[in-house]
């Protein structure tokens, strides 16, 4: 065996050992985290597609690669070097191929966007109950809670019983949201000072939070999640003191969050002074 | 290889033979020889030593982030006790945060945009096209001495009171701009700031040179499409620069007089932090963001495509084969320069820009995977059929090639945006831009030092411990960079001083660790290349003109060529890369070689 074989080899070994890391990840842990979102499968889903469309051209352009290497080596291949300058019916077809594949990946991927980054766009900006469109579904879902990023902590404030943010009977927390399971949550999120980004492994939600903004994130914690927390993590960076910027969300059954909110307005509003009128913090 | 034909000193203005230099003044002292220079070699060189030297500093600004991933709060090694004699020589949150600013600056704005376009753009664009010097070799000379003040400016960013830039590479605001929003950084991002309009100035100045050298100063017969792709791909670079670094520099201005003077082009309105006084605001962060990556995704290409550029001629010329479709390939960078300026967006997708906007920018995104692909298939065409010799050179670019496929292909998922919305910011994306441009463009970048060292000195480097440098650099990359894909699926976010205290990251330490060892030992292993390449200068065997027999004009030169390049007029008969010709007995055909059947396809009649 030749020198030039060692080579050979260890250009071997990144197809080998590259496509046996991704084997091996999901005995790591080192998959995509659990999914408790009702979207989340769809990210998944297009996430592990495009990994085996990769994969598979992966393996094929570094096999490619490794087998000229074997075959053409100078001190075993014995055939002149073929004088050629291209082909042009290659050309079209590798260009082609790709184009389409490409173009199909485009396609493919669009519903998952607008479902997650548009859907609820539309609707919250102006049509009503009685407005055009029409259905109960425009109707706007009013948001849960607001979310606040501020260095270095995320401040949640509950609308309270009349489902109005910033008025007097508001709920407000820290690094600590409950969502009910199995409902449609809609989150405002906001920024008090720099740029913070909305980042729910589990749930497959990321937004950056922008000062100036006020902007909506929606998901939908399924069945079975329930009694369980996750992390909320800003994944922007926000200063010197970005990695503690910790959070959690759990996930409550309908009556643990009624109580949670309940406990929240009796440490809150139990004396006669109400809390200030206006979000000032 | 030696027999030189005496060219024909009739042709045109690069027509000069070794003695009509006047106009450039013959380098009488050392200081206008090799410090004041304005020959394109010493300029090349400047930037190759400067940039390397950043390399250095880069590498073990590297290394401080990957200590700290693997031990958090531990003990900094050697440097602990005298930065943080009072924390026992644990490092801050804020150095951690500096820490990671300045290894991507340095990297990015200091290493590989100057060693591409600084260091092999000036020294091989006269001698590939034929020319004497560049076109301006004043301007050439400024471009290199404002580098000076950038790294004055990037230096002050370490030493200047508080803690250096923290702000990211990217130095988005209000972060950048509003100073409580990061005690510490006071002056540091201000000079941040600065060093990076000086980066740009220099890069202007380059890039105007360059295209106006590539148009105007190749040699008799070298048309546009004679070439080499290390050419094609500085010309687009060039363009790139000169389109894409005003924006740059403008916003860079408008950023530091949101700091200096509060004018608020890029921080909402009442913006505070840490309960400072508010300013008066009405601008809007993403505007800084949509600025910034118009220049930083083209230059995203500007760190690749010269890279792919030396790559093609090294693995044609070790392959010893015709570069496997010229034409698509110079088609391709064009179409990666072209689509380079309307996918900047795909940074933003989750930045708070509007989400129809993102489709926009992912179409074109998914778009410009297609030439990039193109140039995959070609070069291994190129290698199918040859000849392979496996020198240190071609060891390398294949190893961009390999490496480049992962980092082209991982491209794909960022590019898809419901997938982005997962690994925005999460360690796939740093595995993704480490394989293109360390195991990329790095790679591209050594095989190159490789491959035109004899003609920079003279000198051959030592093959063997090359291949010994190249084994441990490759192996140790991928061990640093490959698991970085692992993390990212897991969510593992970028920038975090320490990740795990979040419970889905709490059990990636110890691969962290191995990563943070295999990055040590990637680190240490370019000391073999640092002795190679200082013992080759001095002792390695000479060269001779053409070691690598060769087909680019560079090979016709001496090595080292003198003031001037050529002590011929070369004229060009052909393309780059007729290697194993059948017109010829041996097994290359130099561009400057004249035809040996006598059919000279009227080349020299045609001097542009």
């Amino acid at each position: 065996m030749g020198k030039a074989k060692i080579w050979s080899i260890l250009f071997l070994m990144v197809p080998v050992l590259g496509v046996g890391l991704f084997m091996a990840a999901p005995a790591l842990r080192m998959w995509l985290p659990t999914d408790v979102s009702e979207h989340g499968h769809t990210i998944d889903h297009l996430f592990v597609f495009i990994m085996y469309l990769t994969g598979a051209v992966f393996v094929a352009t570094e096999l490619a690669l490794v087998w000229y290497l074997w075959k053409y080596d100078a001190n075993s291949n014995t055939q002149p070097a073929k004088f050629t300058h291209g082909s042009h019916s290659l050309e079209v077809v590798w260009t082609i191929l790709p184009a389409a594949t490409l173009l199909f990946i485009a396609i493919y991927q669009i519903n998952a966007w607008a479902d997650q980054k548009l859907a609820r766009r539309a609707p919250m900006a102006s049509v009503g109950p009685d407005g055009q469109a029409g259905t109960a579904d425009d109707v706007p879902k009013a948001p849960l809670a607001e979310v606040t990023g501020r260095q270095f902590e995320w401040r949640i404030r509950y609308p309270g019983p009349d489902g109005i943010l910033h008025t007097r009977d508001d709920l407000t927390d820290v690094n600590d949201l409950h969502i009910p399971v199995d409902e449609e949550i809609v989150l405002v999120i906001k920024s008090e000072d720099v740029l913070h980004s909305f980042f729910l492994p589990n749930f497959r939600v990321k937004q950056d939070v922008v000062p100036g903004m006020r902007q909506k994130v929606w998901f939908k914690a399924v069945k079975g999640s329930e009694g369980r927390s996750y992390d909320l993590v800003c994944a922007e960076l926000c200063g010197w003191g970005h990695y503690k910027m910790k959070g959690r969300i759990t996930v409550d059954t309908q009556s643990d969050y009624r109580a949670w909110l309940d406990k929240l307005s009796f440490e809150q509003h139990r004396t006669s002074e109400p809390p200030p009128p206006t979000d000032e913090e | 290889m030696s027999s030189h034909a005496i060219g024909d000193h009739g042709h045109g203005h690069a027509a000069h033979g070794a003695d009509g230099h006047a106009d450039h003044g013959h380098a009488t002292s050392f200081i206008s020889k090799y410090v004041f220079s304005k020959d394109h070699k010493i300029i090349g060189i400047q930037f190759l030593f400067s940039t390397l030297l950043w390399f250095i500093v880069g590498g073990l600004l590297a290394l401080g982030i990957r200590w700290q991933l693997a031990y958090p709060w531990s003990k900094l090694p050697i440097l602990g006790d005298m930065l943080f004699s009072g924390e026992a020589g644990q490092m801050s949150p804020e150095f951690y945060t500096a820490l990671f600013t300045m290894h991507a600056t340095v990297m990015i704005f200091l290493v590989i945009i100057p060693i591409l376009a600084g260091a092999f753009g000036n020294f091989l664009i006269p001698l590939m096209i034929g020319a004497d010097d560049m076109a301006f070799p004043t301007l050439n000379m400024l471009s290199y001495w404002f580098m000076w003040p950038a790294f004055v400016c990037f230096g002050m960013t370490f030493v200047s009171a508080g803690h250096g830039a923290a702000a990211g590479w990217t130095s988005y605001p209000p972060l950048s701009v509003i100073e409580s929003a990061a005690p510490g950084s006071h002056m540091a991002q201000t000079w941040w700031l600065l060093g990076v309009t000086m980066v740009g100035i220099s890069s202007m100045l380059g890039s105007v040179n360059y295209m106006t050298t590539i148009i105007q100063m190749r040699a008799p017969g070298m048309t546009m499409f004679r070439l080499p792709m290390t050419i094609w791909a500085m010309f687009i670079t060039a363009i790139l620069q000169a389109f894409a670094l005003p924006v740059l520099t403008a916003a860079g201005f408008m950023q530091l007089t949101d700091r200096l003077w509060d004018t608020g082009f890029f921080v909402a309105e009442a913006a505070t932090a840490n309960n400072a006084a508010e300013m008066s605001g009405g601008g809007q962060p993403l505007l800084w963001q949509h600025l910034f990556w118009f220049y930083s995704h083209p230059a995203v290409y500007i760190m690749i495509l010269p890279a792919m550029g030396m790559v093609s001629d090294i693995l044609a010329c070790f392959a010893r084969k015709p570069l496997f479709g010229y034409k698509p390939m110079v088609y391709s960078i064009s179409g990666i320069a072209g689509l380079g300026f309307i996918v900047w967006g795909h940074h933003m997708f989750v930045s708070g820009m509007n989400p129809v906007l993102g489709v926009t920018f992912m179409l074109a995104t998914m778009m410009i995977a297609l030439p990039s692909a193109i140039k995959v298939f070609n070069w291994l065409g190129t290698i199918w059929g040859g000849k392979i010799q496996f020198t240190t050179p071609m060891l390398f670019a294949l190893s961009f090639v390999s490496m480049f496929i992962i980092g082209g292909l991982s491209g794909i998922f960022m590019a898809a945006t419901p997938v982005d919305i997962f690994i925005h910011d999460t360690y796939f994306i740093v595995a993704h831009f480490h394989y293109v441009l360390f195991s990329g463009t790095a790679m591209a970048v050594m095989g190159a030092i490789y491959f035109w060292f004899p003609k920079m000195f003279g000198r051959m480097m030592n093959d063997g411990w090359g291949k010994v440098h190249f084994f441990f650099t490759f192996v140790f990359l991928n061990g640093t960079f490959y698991p970085m894909h692992l993390l990212g699926m897991v969510g593992f976010p970028r920038r975090l001083a320490d990740p795990y205290h979040y419970e889905t990251f709490a059990h990636l330490l110890p691969m962290n660790q191995f990563m943070t060892w295999c990055a040590i030992g990637m680190v240490s292993t370019q000391i073999i290349f640092a002795v190679n390449f200082f013992y080759s200068m001095f002792y390695g065997p000479k060269a001779g003109r053409n070691p690598w027999h060769a087909n680019g004009l560079e090979w016709c030169a001496p090595s080292p060529p003198g003031h001037g390049n050529f002590d011929f007029q070369p004229i060009v008969h052909r393309g780059p890369y007729e290697y194993g010709s059948p017109e010829t007995d041996e097994d290359y055909y130099p561009q400057w070689e004249p035809p040996k059947n006598g059919n000279d396809e009227g080349s020299v009649s045609t001097p542009h």
